[in-house]
C-alpha cells in the first residue's frame, strides 16, 4: 500500500458518494469527506442517520449508489474488504468465540501469511498495548466486556493497518470504562499516528476525542469541524441542538448588517450575530448556551429582559435555572457556583442578559 | 413458604402424569415386552415339563432311557389333542432344521396304537430319535432362558459339542446387513450435510421474509404423507418413470438404456436422502441463526478470503448443529422401515425391513426382538462416541 501513497492526498476522500439501499430513500446523500494522515476523525449523528453505511462503503462491505471513495488517493470501488488494508473493530466486538484471544489475534497474521514466530511475538506486543498481558489463552466469553473491547481493538491493530475504521466501539460499555477507553484509544492513535474513522452517537466522546468531527443528520453532513469550533461556532441549527446544551429562539430578521443582526421574537428584538447572509423578514433561530447567560446589573449585556425564575436547581458545581423569554418557556441558565447567586429564589423576578457574540443567527429549520 | 413451593412443584410434577403414564404404556411396556422375548422363550419349557425334567439328568451322549421316549410321546401325543403341536414343533425347528417334521410325522404314527417298546416305535417312525443330536436340540429348545436368539442375530451357532462357532459365510445374513445399513445411513448422512448446509446457511442469511419462504419449502414435504412422497419416487424413478424418459427424451440414454434407479439400494438412497433433508437443515439453521454474520465480515476486513474464513471461523461455529442435524439423519436412516420396503426391491433392503420380515412373516419374535436390541444398541454405541467427540449437551436441535 505505501509505495502509492500520493502525499498531496488526504488519506480518505469521499467525493459526492450518494447511497440507497431500496433505491427509494437516501441514505446518504453528496456526501463530501476529506480525511488526513494521523486524524482521529468522527462521525457523529442520532441513531439511523447514515454513520455506519458510511464506514461500511469505506470498509467495502456495502457499495456506494454514486459518487467516488479513494484510499492514498486510489479509488476503492473495485477493491473487496480484505484487500483494502483496513483494521476495523465492529460495534459488537465480533471476536471469534471458536478461537482464544490469542488466535484471534495471529489470525490477520496468518491469513498473510506471518511465519509462527514472528506471530507470537506481536501479539504479544499487541496485547500489551491495550493492557492485556498475558491473556492469550482465555476465550473472548470468559472476558469482561471492556476486556472484549481492548481485545477487538488489539485485532485491529495487530496487522499494523495505517487506517482502522471503529463503530461505537464503546456504545455497550459502562460510562466508567467507556471513558477510560476513550483515553486509550486516543493515546494508541497517537502513539502508532494512524488514521482512525470513528463512528458514535455520543456528543461528548466525539468532543473528546476527535481531531475534527463531522455531524450527520439524515444522511447529510451538517458541518465537519474541530470540536472547540463545533461548540462555538455552529452553523446549522441542528449542530447547535446536537452539541451540548442550545437554547433556541425563533424570530424574523429586522434588519441585517455585517456582523449583527436584529430579530424580532415573540418576547422583544434581540441583537444577534448571523452566521450567514440572512435577509428582513426571512425565520432565524437563534442558538444561546446556557453558560453565556447572565444574571445583569442593567445594561451589563446587548440582550436584557425582566423575566421571572420558574424553577432553581442546585446542581453542585452550578445552578440551573429555568425561564421564559422570548417566546421560549424552557430557556435554561447555567450559573456557576460562586458566591452571591444563593441570594436568588424561585419566583423572583430577575433580570437576565447575554452578547450579540453568544446569539449566533442560524437558519430556521423547523 | 418452603411448603407451598413444594406444592407448586407437586402440582407441575402432576401436569405431566398424563404423559408419564401414555409413554409408560404405548412405548416402555411394549418395549420391555419385545426385549424380554430376545432371551426369554418358555413355551417349549412349558409344553414339555416331563420329558425336559428327564433329559435334565441325561449324559448327552447315550440314546435316552424308554421312560423318556414315552413320556415325550405322550406329551406329543396330549399337545396334538389340544391342536398346539404344530407351534411347538416350528419352534424346535428354529434350533435344529428338520425337527419339525420329524415331530409331526412320529406324532402321526403315535396318535393310534399303544406300542411295546416307546423306543422303538419312535425311532422306526423316524430315526432321527435315534441321534443323540436330535435330544441335545430338544433339550436346548427347552431352556426358558435363551442366547439363541442372539447367537442367530449375530451369523453364530452351537456345534455338536456345544461350543459358539461362526456360520459359513455362505450363510451369514444378519451382520452383513447391519454393515450394510450402516453404510448407507452413513452415506445418506453425508449426502444430507452436503446438500443441506448451503440451504441452510441461505435461510440462515436472508431477510426475514426470503427465510421464511424457504423455511417454508423445507417443511412442506411434512405436509403430505411419507407414503405418498415414497411412491411417488416410483414414479419418477422407474424404467419407464419420468427421469428415465426425460433422459431418453433429451438423448442422454438410448431406449434400452435406460438406468435402475428403484427398486434397488440407489432407490433407497435417493428416496430416503430426501426425506431426511429437512432433519439435517433444521438444527443446522438453528445453530446458524446465532451464529453472528458480522464474524464473516470481521474476517475480510482482517484479511480473509472468503474460504479462509468460512474454513476458520464460520465452519467451527456451525459444528455443533451439524453434530445434531447428521446424529438426527445418522439414527433415524439406521431404523428407517418404510422406504426401503417400497423402494428397495431386493438389494435396498435395510435391517428394519429383516426385522419387520421376522415379526411379520416367519414370526420368529425372538430373532426379531434379539435384532430389535442390537439395532439400539449399536445407536447407543454412536450416541456414546458422538458424546465423547462432540459433547451431547453442546448439540443444538432447534
Ligand atoms: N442493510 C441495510 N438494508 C436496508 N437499509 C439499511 C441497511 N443498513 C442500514 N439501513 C438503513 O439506513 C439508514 C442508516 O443506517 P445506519 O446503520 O447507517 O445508521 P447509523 O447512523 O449507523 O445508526 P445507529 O447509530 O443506530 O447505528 C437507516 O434508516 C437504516 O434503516
Ligand atoms: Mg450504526
Amino acid at each position: 500500500m505505501t509505495s502509492t501513497v500520493k502525499k498531496d492526498e488526504a488519506h480518505v476522500v469521499f467525493r459526492g458518494v450518494d447511497k440507497t439501499y431500496d433505491g427509494k430513500t437516501m441514505v446518504v446523500r453528496d456526501l463530501d469527506l476529506h480525511v488526513e494522515r494521523g486524524e482521529f476523525f468522527t462521525l457523529l449523528g442520532p441513531s439511523g442517520s447514515g454513520k455506519t453505511t458510511c464506514l461500511m462503503m469505506l470498509a467495502g462491505f456495502e457499495a456506494s449508489t454514486s459518487g467516488e471513495i479513494t484510499i492514498d488517493g486510489r479509488p476503492v470501488h473495485n477493491l473487496p474488504p480484505r484487500k483494502r488494508g483496513i483494521g476495523m473493530v465492529f460495534q459488537n466486538y465480533a471476536l471469534f468465540p471458536n478461537m482464544t484471544v490469542g488466535q484471534n489475534l495471529s489470525f490477520p497474521l496468518e491469513v498473510r501469511g506471518i511465519p509462527a514466530s514472528d506471530r507470537a511475538e506481536r501479539v504479544r506486543r499487541t496485547l500489551a498495548m491495550v493492557r492485556l498481558e498475558g491473556m492469550e489463552n482465555r476465550r473472548p466469553g470468559e472476558l469482561s466486556g471492556g476486556q472484549q473491547q481492548r481485545v477487538a481493538i488489539a485485532r485491529a491493530l495487530v496487522f499494523e493497518p495505517s487506517l482502522v475504521l471503529m463503530d461505537e466501539p464503546l456504545g455497550a460499555l459502562d460510562r466508567r470504562l467507556r471513558e477510560e477507553l476513550q483515553f486509550e484509544i486516543r493515546n494508541i492513535q497517537q502513539e502508532l499516528g494512524l488514521t482512525v474513522v470513528y463512528v458514535t452517537h455520543d456528543q461528548q466522546e466525539a468532543m473528546a476525542m476527535s481531531t475534527r468531527v463531522a455531524v450527520f443528520h439524515r444522511g447529510q453532513v451538517q458541518q465537519i469541524a474541530t470540536p472547540e469550533v463545533l461548540y462555538e461556532e455552529p452553523e446549522r441549527e441542528f449542530v447547535a441542538r446536537f452539541i451540548g446544551d442550545n437554547n433556541i429562539l425563533r424570530g424574523h430578521v429586522l434588519s441585517a448588517d455585517e456582523g449583527q443582526c436584529i430579530v424580532d421574537t415573540p418576547g422583544g428584538e434581540v441583537k444577534a450575530f448571523p452566521v450567514y447572509r440572512c435577509r428582513p423578514g426571512e425565520k432565524v433561530a437563534l442558538a444561546i448556551r446556557p453558560e453565556r447567560v447572565g444574571l445583569a446589573q442593567p445594561r451589563t449585556y446587548s440582550n436584557e429582559f425582566e423575566v421571572d425564575l420558574r424553577d432553581i436547581l442546585f446542581v453542585g458545581d452550578h445552578l440551573r435555572m429555568r425561564v421564559k423569554v422570548c417566546g421560549n418557556s424552557n430557556f435554561i441558565i447555567k450559573l456557576p457556583n460562586i458566591a452571591g447567586h444563593g441570594a436568588v429564589l424561585k419566583g423572583d423576578r430577575v433580570r437576565i442578559g447575554w452578547g450579540i457574540m453568544d446569539c449566533r443567527a442560524l437558519p430556521d429549520e423547523e | 413458604m418452603a411448603q407451598s413451593l413444594r406444592g407448586a412443584r407437586i402440582r407441575a410434577a402432576a401436569l405431566t402424569l398424563p404423559l408419564v403414564i401414555f409413554i409408560t404404556v404405548t412405548f416402555f411396556v411394549p418395549l420391555g415386552s419385545m426385549l424380554t422375548r430376545s432371551f426369554h422363550s418358555p413355551q417349549v419349557a412349558d409344553a414339555l415339563p416331563r420329558t425336559l425334567a428327564l433329559l435334565e439328568d441325561w449324559d448327552g451322549q447315550s440314546g435316552p432311557q424308554e421312560e423318556t421316549f414315552r413320556t415325550l410321546g405322550e406329551e406329543f401325543r396330549s399337545l396334538a389333542k389340544q391342536r398346539k403341536l404344530g407351534g411347538v414343533a416350528t419352534r424346535i425347528n428354529r434350533l435344529e432344521s428338520g425337527m419339525r417334521s420329524t415331530i409331526l410325522k412320529t406324532a402321526r404314527k403315535l396318535r393310534r396304537d399303544q406300542p411295546e417298546s416307546w423306543r422303538e416305535a419312535m425311532v422306526a417312525a423316524d430315526e432321527a430319535w435315534g441321534e443323540a443330536g436330535t435330544w441335545r436340540a430338544l433339550r436346548r429348545a427347552g431352556e426358558r432362558f435363551t442366547l439363541q436368539h442372539y447367537l442367530n442375530a449375530l451369523d453364530l451357532d452351537r456345534d455338536d459339542a456345544g461350543r459358539i462357532v461362526t456360520q459359513p459365510p455362505e450363510r451369514r445374513i444378519y451382520l452383513p446387513l447391519l454393515w450394510r445399513t450402516l453404510v448407507v445411513s452413513l452415506a445418506i448422512t453425508v449426502i444430507c450435510l452436503v446438500l443441506g448446509y448451503p440451504v441452510a446457511y441461505l435461510i440462515a442469511n436472508s431477510s426475514p421474509a426470503r427465510s421464511n419462504l424457504l423455511l417454508l419449502l423445507v417443511l412442506l414435504p411434512f405436509w403430505t404423507s411419507l407414503l405418498v412422497r415414497t411412491t411417488s419416487w416410483i414414479v419418477l424413478l422407474q424404467n419407464q418413470g419420468v427421469v428415465n424418459d426425460l433422459l431418453v427424451a433429451i438423448g442422454i440414454l438410448g431406449d434400452d438404456g435406460r438406468i435402475a434407479m428403484v427398486y434397488n439400494m440407489t432407490g433407497t438412497l435417493i428416496a430416503m436422502t430426501q426425506i431426511l433433508l429437512p432433519f439435517m437443515i433444521l438444527p443446522l439453521f438453528a445453530v446458524m441463526r446465532t451464529v453472528s454474520p458480522q464474524h464473516l465480515r470481521a474476517a475480510s476486513s482482517l484479511g480473509a478470503t472468503f474460504r479462509q474464513g468460512f474454513l476458520r471461523v464460520y465452519w467451527p461455529q456451525t459444528l455443533p448443529g451439524v453434530a445434531a442435524g447428521s446424529l438426527l439423519v445418522f439414527i433415524l436412516s439406521i431404523g428407517y422401515y418404510i422406504t426401503p420396503a417400497l423402494v428397495g426391491g431386493r438389494t435396498g433392503q435395510l435391517i428394519s425391513n429383516m426385522i419387520a420380515y421376522h415379526m411379520q412373516q416367519s414370526l420368529n419374535w425372538g430373532l426379531a426382538a434379539a435384532l430389535g436390541v442390537i439395532l439400539l444398541a449399536t445407536v447407543g454405541l454412536f450416541y456414546f462416541v458422538y458424546d465423547r467427540l462432540v459433547g451431547i449437551e453442546g448439540m443444538r436441535f432447534s
